[in-house]
């Protein structure tokens, strides 16, 4: 028997004509899970995204993986005690955190630290803010493939780790703010290593400018995608170089100037188009101001102490101790330190690198903590439980301009040592809550190149 | 102790005053705080504030900064929670922070997500961490913790070291 096409499922007479096949196949989305474990996620957060094709028609952003219970802890610890938690939120400019807690406990208070301490905490901020940028836009780089901006970048952000390093003694968890002060005094001959790391990373980010900004390939990755416009991003609460990029000049240190910003000339970079090509020309000019900020802050920096007590006045290391001398010193008479065998002096050179020269105007050495009286009072009154400092009751909102944009924090205090309520307000939260509207009609690529300019940092947005 | 402001009293836009004077009903209580203008609403008013302070002239705030909420139980509050938001204006450059106390009973606000979108987020945080409910609340799910968590971990009566059962993998 000879066969004929219709024995043959493939043969080409037996296909289905073309309207057939388009009118039997299915038309319905798919989903794809970008996340939480794809490396552009960073690890920490899951999208769900509902595609047509390479369209993205539709996304739900699932955030959480990385929270701590950062809020839930501050009620459980003395108003001091926070400072170390802080670091944890933004880790990638953990010294705004840091200064900004500390600004909203202050605000409690009525306090107003010494000017010296303020000129720190805007250089500190603004040294901080050059290495979130450096990371955001190094990491979204390395995403689109441009590994060798990552490196300079990467490399830059080493001279700027380096100066936090020598200022604080840490180059993460840095705990660096204290409540009325910071803990210590910049290090002899800081104005010069700073002002050399900043030439030095203005090279890199030249050399960084000249590879990407006009490079066919990244530009055409980032131009008109992830767009968003000026309303959305308002109604959306979006803060910070996303929504500058829109052509909002919002940005709290112009808008309500704290610190001593008022008396900097800088400018705020806008965009127009508010799409992911102008949030990386605003971050790249964004680094430039910073240091048009740290140079004139070096500039005017007074002398004087770095440090206050509760009640406003500045407070030598003398004083307080002395006054510690006349406290309660029956509760700590019988107490025995512990020496913890890590704190047996072999870290005492460090510390003396770091610490100020008025070592008792901030928390002293462990070493003095645990090896004589005047360290181990100061040190009681003020951390223990019980003993920490009190706000008078009330509530405060304080915003900084994070990295990110508007980071705020809310505190409630109840007259108590420790804080009764802390609400952080992370900027990168409503930028994460707009990702469904900004991701929607780009293409699922596009997914990364948007997803790297929200600079999202999961210490921040999950607390 | 009187607490010093560290704003300048006469900058102040006193906002605070003018909702006042225009929801004399609805208002409980204004302070200004450490420079912080605050109205304190009655739930129902709660909407009417806010689409008033939004579409006023005076006021113009487009922008729901942040919304959460307070746990008053170890302060005796009555009623136990208060709702807190805080607004700000592009376009006169202040701020307002408009607060709503809501019983434990009858844990529920109106959604303020027709107004501001950021709501939607803020809102969902609330009811994870303190199982408040927002009313007409596109998509009220858990936002930080997982959809088998128990208990709502922001409330003071949810111990810090509490521990959760352990869930297993889905499927």
């Amino acid at each position: 028997m000879a066969l004929t096409p219709a024995d043959n499922p493939l043969h080409p007479a037996t296909l289905p004509d073309q309207e057939t096949v388009i009118k039997r196949t299915r038309t319905e989305s798919m989903l794809l899970n970008v996340g939480p474990q794809h490396p552009a996620m960073h690890g920490i957060v899951r999208i769900i995204t509902e595609l047509d094709g390479e369209e993205v028609v539709n996304a739900d952003v699932e955030i959480g993986y990385l929270h701590r219970a950062f809020e839930k802890m501050a009620e459980q610890s003395g108003y001091l005690q926070v400072i170390p938690y802080t670091d944890r939120l933004n880790y990638v400019s953990p010294l705004i955190n840091n200064i900004g807690y500390c600004l909203a406990v202050e605000k409690l208070f009525g306090l107003e630290t010494t000017e010296r301490a303020k000129y720190i905490r805007v250089i500190m901020s603004e040294i901080s803010r050059v290495t979130d940028h450096l990371t955001c836009v190094g990491a979204s780089a390395m995403e689109l493939g441009a590994f060798t901006a990552f490196l300079y970048f990467i490399k830059a952000r080493e001279y700027l780790y380096e100066l936090i390093e020598s200022v604080t003694g840490a180059r993460l968890t840095i705990s660096y703010s204290r409540v009325g002060g910071v803990k210590g005094d910049l290090p002899p001959g800081f104005r010069e290593s700073c002002l050399g790391a900043i030439e030095k990373t203005r090279k890199e980010i030249k050399e960084v400018d000249a590879l990407l900004t006009k490079n066919r390939i990244f530009v055409d990755r980032l131009k008109n995608v992830g767009r968003i416009s000026k309303e959305d991003a308002l109604a959306y609460a979006i803060t910070g170089p996303f929504l500058r990029s829109t052509g909002v000049d919002y940005d709290v240190r112009r808008a309500n100037p704290y610190l001593v910003y008022d008396r900097f000339d800088f400018e705020i970079p806008v965009g127009e188009h508010g799409d992911n090509f102008d949030r990386y020309l605003c971050r790249m000019e964004e680094m430039e101001q910073s240091f048009r900020i740290i140079e004139q802050a070096f500039e005017q920096i007074p002398e004087g102490p770095v440090l206050l007590d509760t009640d406003g006045t500045v407070m030598p290391g003398e004083t307080m101790v002395d006054e510690a001398k006349m406290g309660r010193i029956e509760n700590i008479r019988n107490v025995e330190a512990v020496i913890d065998p890590t704190l047996d002096g072999t870290t005492k050179v460090q510390y003396r690198n770091v610490e100020t020269v008025n070592k008792r105007a901030s928390l002293p050495p462990k070493e003095d903590t645990y090896g004589n009286i005047e360290g181990l009072m100061n040190h009681f009154k003020m951390v223990m439980m019980g003993h920490g400092i009190r706000p008078p009751k009330g509530e405060a909102y304080f915003p900084v301009e994070g990295a990110n944009g508007e980071l705020g924090f809310y505190i409630v205090s109840d007259g108590t040592d420790k804080p009764y309520r802390v609400r952080v307000r992370p900027p990168c939260f409503t930028i994460v809550a707009a990702l469904p509207l900004i991701l929607k009609g780009d293409s699922l690529a596009d997914v990364v190149p948007t997803f790297g300019s929200v600079n999202m940092i999961g210490g921040e947005l999950d607390r | 102790m009187p607490v010093p402001c560290l704003f300048d009293q006469n900058k102040m836009p006193n906002l605070h005053e003018q909702l006042k004077a225009k929801l004399p009903e609805g208002v409980l209580e204004i302070h200004a705080q450490h420079g912080d203008e605050t109205v304190v609403l009655r739930r129902a008013n709660w909407i009417d504030a806010a689409l008033f302070i939004r579409e006023d002239p005076a006021f113009r705030m487009n922008v729901l900064m942040d919304l959460t909420a307070v746990d008053g139980r170890d302060l005796k509050w009555k009623p136990r929670f208060e709702v807190v938001a805080h607004f700000y204006s592009t376009e006169h450059n202040h701020r307002l922070r408009l607060k709503t106390p809501v019983d434990e009973k009858d844990a529920v606000v109106p959604t303020l997500t027709n107004l501001w979108p950021s709501a939607n987020w803020f809102e969902r945080e609330v009811w994870d961490m303190f199982g408040i409910r927002f009313d007409g609340h596109p998509d009220l799910r858990r936002l930080l913790m997982y959809t088998e968590f128990k208990g709502h971990p922001l409330r003071k009566d949810y111990l810090w070291n509490k521990r959760q059962p352990l869930i297993g993998p889905k499927n």
